[in-house]
């Protein structure tokens, strides 16, 4: 990665609102190939709703969002089912809670994807699964199902299961947040190893320390607006914007 | 019980049981087998975004929950020749129980579609389902779970609602054992057999119920 690739993803001027509420301004932003893009910002800040339009969860009021190959696609206009189809096809969620299918297999989790949409070969997909299952340290749990893996072993899972569609860009949402403090290290060690192989992130999250080590950008958004962007060992250190210093002060410390 | 009763108890048995085998199961299957077709199909409608598509639907069901089944069995048998549709016995009452069980079972289907988390849908979507796709093998197999005790219980009323068909000229367990009563003079004594025999299919049922439960709950934690 060099700050003169091209970006895999440009975003600009992305406009979302709920009813009245407008949560979304205008944010600019691009991620590009093997960058880590940590987002961050307190709650209500729009940071959840940006990871979501990459992924057409939600699909924005306005704005822009252009790709590496020339496709690009204005929410301002009608957007056709063909052109969300492509931006959803270019990256995978993992969710806060999981959201594993609790009726299926570890493994039927993992191949769903590849197999249903992609038509992988069922014998390829499972290899392949088993594969990255191994990697996180799941693969005895392959035939399990998901209620009887610790909130941890299901978020790894959940990884997996974006992995294995192969995706340009992996969207993590709060992958930490509703976990026991002591399951979080094993799933950010995975994440943190998914950044040294290369693969290009975004990340919505509360964990600094973690940002600081993995992140190769830091943004942060307040009220529907990108305040500040930078390396973490800038913005995390010695932000510039008085929002950003709150919001940071008040973080490292709870009781102010 | 005087002899000749235990002897008439015996013989009409062969008739009652035959007319359960006959009439009243494959009557009470094959309308719900439809009748669940129908009910997913309305249940979807009601889902549906497009607001007269949706109005339809509840249209629909509002009417077979407002009208008794009694009344619905009539106008398709006795009602509709008069508009010069002529059906026999079995395809109205068919027909008639089909569409009851479409409108109770719609709403069954409906709340245990909406009972599964929005986060199923979004996990469908974040790997490049459709909502076809998401629908068949992520939501309704979840939905499936949560709707086996409900519509265990549309399939038991039905089996004890086919008894109405014997109104429209069906043969069946309770048209038997109303044609033995009447023969004999023995209407306690059959009135309560035909009750033992539904009863007996109903406790089948049940304990079929339960086998699917227990199926359907291997991932669920306990």
């Amino acid at each position: 990665m060099s700050p003169t690739d091209p970006p895999l993803i440009t975003v600009r001027g992305l406009r979302k609102s709920f009813g009245e509420n407008e949560v979304l301004k205008g944010i600019d932003f691009e991620v590009r190939p093997g960058e880590v893009v940590a987002l961050i910002g307190p709650s209500g800040s729009g940071k959840t709703t940006v990871l979501r339009s990459l992924n057409s969860l939600t699909v924005p009021d306005g704005g822009t969002v252009a790709f590496a190959d020339g496709l690009t696609i204005d929410f301002a206009t009608a957007v056709s089912k063909r052109d969300l189809l492509a931006l959803r096809d270019s990256s995978a969620m993992v969710f806060q809670h999981y959201n594993l299918f609790p009726h299926k297999t570890v493994l039927e989790n993992v191949i769903e994807g590849p197999v249903q949409v992609q038509k992988v070969p069922v014998a390829e997909a499972k290899a392949d699964a088993e594969r990255l299952l191994d990697r996180v340290g799941l693969l005895d749990k392959r035939d399990s199902y998901p209620f009887e893996l610790s909130g941890g072993q299901q978020q790894r899972v959940g990884i997996v299961r974006a992995l294995a569609l192969k995706p340009d860009l992996l969207l993590f949402d709060e992958p930490t947040s509703a976990l026991d403090p002591e399951l979080v290290g094993d799933v950010l060690a995975v994440i943190k190893e998914l950044a040294d192989d290369g693969w290009t992130m975004v990340i919505v999250t509360h964990e600094l320390a973690f940002a600081r080590q993995v992140a190769t950008e830091v943004v942060f958004m307040d009220g529907g607006v990108v305040v500040e962007r930078g390396a973490p060992s800038q913005l995390l250190v010695t932000p510039t914007q008085e929002r950003t210093k709150q919001f940071l002060h008040r973080i490292l410390n709870p009781l102010g | 019980m005087t002899a000749s009763q235990w002897e008439l108890l015996w013989t009409s048995l062969g008739p009652i049981v035959s007319g359960a085998v006959t009439g009243t199961i494959p009557l009470a299957l094959t309308s719900f087998a439809l009748g669940l077709a129908i009910a997913l199909g309305i249940a979807l409608a009601r889902l549906s975004r497009v607001r007269a598509v949706s109005a339809a639907a509840r249209v629909y069901i509002s009417i077979i929950r407002g009208t008794p089944l009694l009344v619905q069995l009539f106008v398709i048998f006795y009602g509709l020749p008069s508009v010069g549709v002529l059906l026999d016995p079995w395809p109205s009452a068919i027909i008639a129980f089909a569409l009851n069980v479409g409108g109770y079972g719609a709403e069954v289907i409906r709340a245990a579609i909406r009972s599964v988390p929005v986060g199923q849908w979004e996990a469908g979507h974040t790997i490049g389902m459709s909502r076809g796709q998401t629908l068949r093998r992520i939501i309704l197999p979840q939905a499936a779970r949560v709707s086996v005790p409900p519509l265990s219980n549309t399939f038991i009323s039905l089996v004890k609602d086919t008894s109405l068909a014997s109104l429209i000229l069906v043969t069946e367990l309770f048209r038997r054992a109303q044609e033995i009563a009447t023969f004999s003079n023995e209407f306690m004594l059959l009135y309560l057999e035909a009750a033992v025999v539904y009863w007996v299919i109903c406790l089948v049922l049940s304990s079929g119920q339960n086998v699917l439960e227990k199926r359907l709950d291997r991932y669920v934690a306990h």
